[in-house]
């Protein structure tokens, strides 16, 4: 069984609580009795085989699916028993970048960035303009793509622009669905770094869903493994590593985990 | 919650010591915003401004913001400045979020006089494109028709007769409804007018022959503007949208061949058979309204419809159909192939295709009204 893990494991909050979860499309169950407890300022790589199901618990925790049973508590609070106001007020707290972008093509980047902020901030033009510019420069995209359409982005720029707009609001609890897919190896370093970063000084709680094994080991505090439905297995990298599940040691002693895994002993 | 960004200010002789205290975060909007420019105000003349963060309780980026801006205003003063008591995180924040100078973009000049001349002579340009490009997606569309009807077995004929129930089925309840209730109107208006005359029998004349040469073809040809070129523009430009096009492009498919040639070969079917019955149920509710209204028997409006109009009538209203069928189907796909990323040029083009195949197809009704009353027909 998968470890569920009582909300005061190591004494930590739980920021996102999920338990008991079942999603469907039709007849087909992509989740069936899901357990997964992400915890205050860490972050969390979710990690499964395409398909599994890791973009639809994403949008499940967001409200965006609707679950068949089972139960999601974000920031402590039900989400089921949340008036209006109130989960205006959780998704205030989240920044969430889509695995295609899910940019508004009819805005440039800055109008994008911005626009989480008119929808919730009472501040100057000056200020939006300034903040928006500064995150469009943290995530490593030039000045001059500030004022592009995502038409006119390449895929890279097109992520990166999406984390712009996630981090807009500086959110507590951050949802990056494979935020570094699409990116040159050294763009996504600095990615992990940004994140790194950013979680170090705003204590940002980052649930990552990837399948790149680098960010894995560079900022991953946990992983939880997705299969078969559940979550297979939740813990630091050398839980993933001890694990006998066959996915996950395809996964991590595969050819491609192989490769990786030496620098992870000096990294330590 | 956390306290309201505040600070206070403590001069010793040219220094100031600023104690910045509470939430510098995003959420205390203007008041974050106010603070940071009283920062600046406070220092104003000192030799020296100490940055004391021990009573800060959270801080962001755009706090962070805020502070390194107005540290870098008092700098420019000629002041030294120096940052007290903060923690390592705020430390880092400070200079991940710190002040830069972003090259201001700046606005361009509106001049309304002269905007509205540019924008005149844009669309005049883009009028005559318009046109250019309408002819060549013309002749684009014959050549894949032509492909089309010589080599049929490269054709999905399934793909035309799903357009044509799209088109043509599903079309059919509400031209009927609304050629029913115009033909009763023109049946109503017509007697009622006559009857001062006392020639109400010609109401019979006035139905059919505006009906059948004009009124159902038209009616018709509108309505499939809007339900049908509106529905293939969005289709075409949506795939254009998500670079589907272009797939199509590189497998070596041509889009004319594969989107547009069965949706305008569906058209060009549909259209005549809803024409048909278009003209039918207007003549429909024509009759049922001379009956109700004007007390004519059916029997009596038959027979003086059979006199009224020959089989020329009937025709002149067919003919024109598949014309308006293709107008309409190229204008929309050439519409939707002109969109570019955004939503917003989609729902752009939905329009202008409806706007302007309306817009034909009313053109070349006069047309063809000039040319048949020249050949007499
Ligand atoms: N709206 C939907 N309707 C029906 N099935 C869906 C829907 N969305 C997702 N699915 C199915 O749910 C499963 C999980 O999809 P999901 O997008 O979560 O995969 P994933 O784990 O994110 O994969 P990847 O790593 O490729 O992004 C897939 O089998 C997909 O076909
Ligand atoms: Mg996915």
């Amino acid at each position: 069984m998968s470890r569920t893990t009582s909300s005061n494991d190591a004494g930590r909050e739980t920021v996102i609580k999920v338990r008991d979860l079942v999603v469907g499309f039709g007849d087909k169950i992509i989740m069936n009795g899901l357990n997964l407890d992400v915890f205050r300022g860490e972050v969390l790589g979710f990690v499964g085989g395409s398909g599994m199901g890791k973009s639809v618990l994403m949008r499940t925790i967001l409200g965006l699916v609707p679950k068949r049973a089972g139960k999601i508590e974000v920031f402590g609070r039900d989400l089921d028993t949340l008036t209006e106001a109130e989960e205006h007020a959780v998704h205030r707290r989240f920044g969430v970048m889509f695995q295609q972008g899910a940019l508004f093509s009819g805005l440039t980047v800055k109008q994008n960035v911005q626009a989480p902020m008119r929808e919730y901030l009472d501040i100057s033009q000056r200020l939006m303009d300034e903040l928006a510019l500064l995150k469009i420069e943290l995530v490593g995209l030039r000045p001059d793509a500030a004022d592009k359409f995502p038409s006119e982005l390449s895929g890279g720029m097109i992520k990166r622009a999406a984390l712009a707009r996630a981090l807009a609001l500086d959110p507590d609890l951050v949802f990056l669905d494979e935020p570094t897919s699409g990116l040159d190896p050294i763009g996504a370093a600095d990615f992990d770094e940004l994140i790194q970063t950013l979680q170090h000084t705003l204590g940002l709680t980052v649930f990552m869903v990837t399948h790149d094994l680098d960010s894995l080991y560079a900022i991953c505090d946990r992983i939880a493994a997705l299969a078969d439905r559940k979550v297979i297995a939740a813990g630091p990298m050398e839980t993933m590593l001890a694990s006998e599940h066959p996915w996950l040691r395809a996964y991590f002693h595969g050819k491609r985990g192989r490769m990786i895994s030496p620098p992870q002993a000096s990294a330590g | 919650m956390s306290a309201e960004p505040q600070f206070s200010s403590e001069r010793a002789g040219d220094a100031v010591r600023l104690a910045l205290r509470g939430a510098w975060t995003i959420d205390a909007g203007r008041a974050v915003e106010r603070a940071a420019d009283g920062l600046v105000e406070a220092a104003r003349g000192a030799r020296l401004a100490v940055f004391d963060f021990s009573g800060v309780d959270r801080l962001d980026t755009a706090g962070a913001w805020l502070i390194d801006r107005a540290r870098v205003s008092i700098e420019a003063t000629g002041a030294q400045n120096r940052i007290d008591r903060a923690e390592s995180q705020y430390k880092t924040l400070l200079q991940e979020a710190g002040w830069r100078a972003f090259e201001s973009h700046p606005d361009r000049r509106t001049d309304t006089v002269m905007d509205f001349l540019v924008d005149v002579g844009h669309n005049v340009v883009y009028a005559g494109r318009d046109i250019a490009k309408g002819v060549s997606f013309l002749g684009e569309s014959v050549v894949a028709l032509t492909r089309a009807i010589l080599r049929p077995h490269d054709f999905r004929a399934t793909s035309i007769f799903y357009h044509l129930e799209n088109f043509a089925l599903r079309s059919v309840p509400i031209i009927l409804l609304i050629n029913f209730l115009v033909g009763g109107i023109v049946a109503q208006q017509g007697i009622f007018q006559l009857r001062y005359f006392g020639a109400e029998t010609f109401a019979v004349d006035l139905i059919g022959i505006l009906i059948l040469r004009e009124l159902g073809v038209l009616l018709t040809s509108i309505m499939i503007a809007g339900r049908t070129g509106s529905a293939i523009t969005a289709e075409v430009g949506s795939m254009k949208m998500r670079e589907e096009i272009d797939a199509l492009k590189v497998m070596g498919v041509s889009p004319m061949q594969a989107l547009v040639a069965p949706r305008l070969i569906a058209l060009i079917v549909a259209l005549p058979l809803l024409t048909f019955l278009a003209n039918m149920a207007a003549i429909g509710g024509g009759l049922l309204v001379s009956w109700v209204y004007g007390g004519l028997s059916p029997e009596a409006f038959m027979s003086r419809l059979q006199t009224a109009i020959g089989f020329n009538t009937f025709m002149v209203g067919m003919i024109k159909a598949p014309f308006m069928a293709l107008v309409i189907g190229i204008i929309a796909a050439m519409e939707g192939m002109a969109v570019h990323g955004s939503a917003e040029s989609l729902g752009r083009q939905v329009t202008a295709s409806v706007v302007k195949s309306i817009f034909m197809v009313i053109v070349i009704d006069g047309l063809f009204a000039m040319f048949f009353a020249a050949i007499d027909y």
